[in-house]
């Protein structure tokens, strides 16, 4: 909240104000009304392994986080800027394939992914968009730089969050929106439908159907997805509510079989159709490939795009920008070692105590080794896996994440964030809402924000003006 | 609407409906079993407490014997029976969540409230007297909640008329099958038909449906079987009988066919049910045998619940 010199940040003066003025029972009294607000609204999410715990209330803290105007303008042209480059990338990897021909990028590292779909290869997608909608994960480690931490292209999720944070907040604390110039989330549905009909086949009638395709009420994420087709005012789809007739997807109704021309899927690639990828899933829908292939239906995302937000593939991300935009990234890479090349695995096995060592497919905080917090006996284990597919791992300086004041049992104190944008890309434009779903972990030190692991979530406001 | 939703909107009704009829059946065999003991015979209120669910056969192969303890967890708390109210109300409240969007706020409330309730009184031994009441008078209220809520609440679109469908087609099962009960408790070989134990039993029966007032109203007279009888099945102003459920069938099932623009097998049934029911005097179905007349129902109740399915739900 304040810079190196003591001088409180600019933005957060009001805020500074309020937190001074404000008695701590107060804000504890706040704190309980928020929770209940989420209880009784039921969102909730599922965290994988702890039974005793089926639902759960993400914790939220009541102090927003901060963004201003002019800091926001540099995000949002980088994120625009990188989410253009990866779907030129992807268009271009199941294309023609320039950028492997050029040597930019190892021809194996695209096709050897785990997330690399075959059946894409040579298939022309409506408008050629592949990512619509982008969840990218930055990080701020000091006052003028921004770090790109993670791409997330297949099924980002936290939207939900970010939307229900800010009604809220407006509810909780009316009196400081009408204080501050805050710019609005609340369109964020109405654009992500019009990114999504801008993406129906060109077979669509001029209102096209969309869906959206939910694994179902087992999912952790399952709240939102009911909560997002409430507010695009669209069905909510499980795979057996679809079938394939004649070329095309229909939802089941009680008035007969309905077309479906989009269907924004939250539903991973390998169970999307067991005729083509797992066999076993029954929770896709069995021929929606051929559907695909005939162009008679949009994925939002399209099947493979995960190739793009691939760890490994991550750390090209500034060439490929270069390579297809000709420009100069906006928003930087956290500097990544790669350690499928031999002098950086050197490198990083040698400096265990000092690096996060991420699997370059894991996600949600799972398989990664923080390197200053480890015992020894843990860095070992995890220098003996490295050793053994150096290709699945990259590694990261710990970095100085940026705080944001925090009301924590001890009182307001700092705690480190980062901050997931949601980027929608439709045939038209690109499209971001001013703001994004902040992360704060909670532990005092931690770097952690996932909801699985501890952390918690802030509004975060973006100041108009 | 999807046809998923459809079904999920149904089933929560039914299965609601289905946990209010189970606690106003353990109710009636409480009360039965609770009269002076001058009147009890060879007393097998429990176990046609069991027989009105249409499940004696498999109670048999769970239990040694019929009473307070074993029929309240069977009908009660059983995981084996999919009927218990246990089981009911977590059906109903994991449909619910497989179709929040198409609830209000409310009904969901009422729902989820049951469901998160109902662990206060499953512990998982005996009731005394007053619990067993308190825990009825819960599954009860719970019942009148959603159904209220949903009345008051909902938009009177294909969700509400599934909704109500599902209300309506259970009820008209669960009065058919109230009714019944009386068949199944056997009076003690030395009572007397008209007897004091006979007169107690028809009236349970009303009390079960709430219904003793009405009685009086409509009749003003004292207990006759086949008057009881009469109120349950074939008088439309007795919002709990078969004529009456058969009644909100048929103007629901109208609704939902102008909706979509067609008619189909399930009205057409539904109006034959109705007609049926509108066609037949008290002594007819005595004379014909009133158990027999409602079995007979009951799987005419059934064969429209498959047609429903057949048209809308799946």
């Amino acid at each position: 909240m304040t810079l190196g010199d003591g001088t409180v940040r600019p933005g957060y003066e009001i805020l500074q104000r309020w937190l001074s003025e404000t008695p701590r029972d107060i804000l504890e009294l706040r704190r309980t009304e928020a929770e209940l607000l989420f209880r009784r609204t039921g969102i909730t999410f599922a965290v994988y392994g702890a039974a005793d715990a089926e639902e759960r209330i993400i914790p939220f803290d009541i102090i927003p986080r901060i963004l201003t105007k002019a800091e926001w303008t540099t995000l949002e042209r980088g994120l625009g800027q990188r989410v253009r480059a990866i779907n030129a990338f992807l268009a271009d990897i199941y294309g023609p394939g320039e950028i492997m021909k050029a040597g930019v990028v190892p021809q194996e590292l695209i096709y050897r992914n785990p997330y690399y779909r075959p059946e894409m290869a040579g298939m022309k997608l409506p408008h050629g968009i592949h990512v619509m909608i982008a969840g990218i994960d930055i990080v701020r480690v000091d006052p003028n730089t921004f770090y790109v931490l993670e791409d997330n292209v297949r099924t980002p999720s936290g939207v939900s969050y970010m939307l229900e944070n800010r009604e809220v907040m407006m509810r909780l604390f009316p009196d400081l929106f009408a204080d501050s110039r805050v710019a609005p989330v609340e369109n964020y549905t109405d654009l992500l439908l019009a990114t999504l009909k801008s993406a129906a086949p060109p077979v669509a009638p001029s209102e096209p159907t969309v869906a959206l395709l939910t694994p179902g009420p087992y999912n952790s994420a399952y709240y939102e997805h009911s909560f997002l087709a409430d507010r695009l005012g669209i069905e909510l789809v499980e795979g057996r509510d679809l079938i394939v007739r004649d070329d095309f997807v229909h939802m089941r109704t009680t008035e007969g079989l309905k077309r479906v021309d989009v269907l924004y899927r939250r539903l991973d690639d390998d169970y999307l159709d067991p005729l083509t990828f797992r066999p076993d899933s029954t929770l896709g829908v069995p021929g929606l490939m051929d559907v695909y292939r005939a162009g008679n239906v949009t994925l939002a995302n399209a099947v493979g795009t995960g190739v793009a937000d691939d760890k490994a593939v991550y750390s090209y991300m500034p060439e490929v920008i270069r390579f297809y935009l000709g420009e100069d990234p906006i928003l930087h890479n956290v500097p990544t070692h790669r350690c499928r090349e031999p002098e950086a695995l050197a490198y990083v096995l040698d400096r265990l105590d000092e690096l996060v060592v991420k699997e370059v497919s894991g996600s949600g905080g799972y398989g990664m080794l923080i390197g200053p917090a480890a015992d020894k006996a843990t860095r070992d284990l995890f220098a003996k896996k490295i050793a053994a597919n150096p290709a699945d791992f990259i590694a990261q300086p710990t970095l100085a994440l940026s705080t944001s004041p925090t009301f924590v049992d001890s009182g307001i104190a700092p705690r480190h964030v980062d901050l997931r944008p949601f980027v929608l890309a439709g045939a038209d434009r690109i499209r971001v809402v001013p703001g994004g779903l902040t992360r704060v972990a909670l532990r005092e030190g931690s770097l952690v924000v996932n909801s699985s692991q501890g952390g918690g979530t802030k509004d975060t406001w973006v100041l108009d003006a | 609407m999807l046809s998923r939703t459809a079904d999920n909107l149904y089933w929560l009704a039914r299965y609601i409906e289905r946990a209010d009829n189970s606690a106003r059946i353990l109710d009636a065999a409480n009360r039965l079993t609770a009269m002076p003991v001058a009147y009890a015979g060879s007393s097998n209120e429990w176990e046609s407490a069991v027989s009105a669910t249409g499940k004696l056969a498999e109670f048999r192969t769970l239990y040694p014997e019929a009473n307070a303890v074993t029929v309240v967890d069977y009908l009660g708390f059983s995981k084996a029976n999919p009927s218990s109210i246990r089981m009911c109300l977590e059906t109903a409240r994991s449909n619910a969540r497989a179709v929040r969007s198409a609830l209000t706020a409310v009904m969901w409330e009422a729902i989820n409230g049951a469901w998160l309730d109902l662990r206060k009184f499953d512990r998982g031994k005996a009731f005394d007297r007053a619990g067993l009441d308190a825990f009825l008078s819960f599954v009860k209220e719970a019942a009148l909640r959603l159904d209220g809520s949903a009345y008051r609440t909902m938009l009177r679109t294909d969700a509400y008329w599934f909704f109500k469908l599902g209300v309506m087609i259970e009820r008209a099962d669960s009065t058919a099958r109230i009714l019944d009960v009386k068949y199944h408790v056997l009076l003690p070989e030395n009572a007397q038909v008209g007897g004091s134990l006979d007169y107690f039993q028809w009236s349970s029966i009303l009390r079960t449906v709430s219904a003793v007032t009405a009685y009086h109203w409509v009749y003003r007279e004292s207990l006759k079987p086949w008057l009881v009888a009469d109120l349950l099945m074939l008088n439309a102003q007795m919002p709990r009988s078969l004529a009456s459920c058969y009644d909100s069938i048929v103007e629901t099932l109208d609704l939902i066919a102008r909706a979509y623009g067609r008619q189909g097998p399930a009205q057409r049934l539904a109006r034959s049910i109705r007609t049926g029911l509108a066609n037949v005097d008290i002594t007819q179905i005595f004379q014909r045998g009133l158990h027999e007349s409602l079995i007979d129902f009951i799987d005419q109740n059934g064969r429209l619940g498959a047609a429903v399915a057949e048209q809308y739900l799946s």
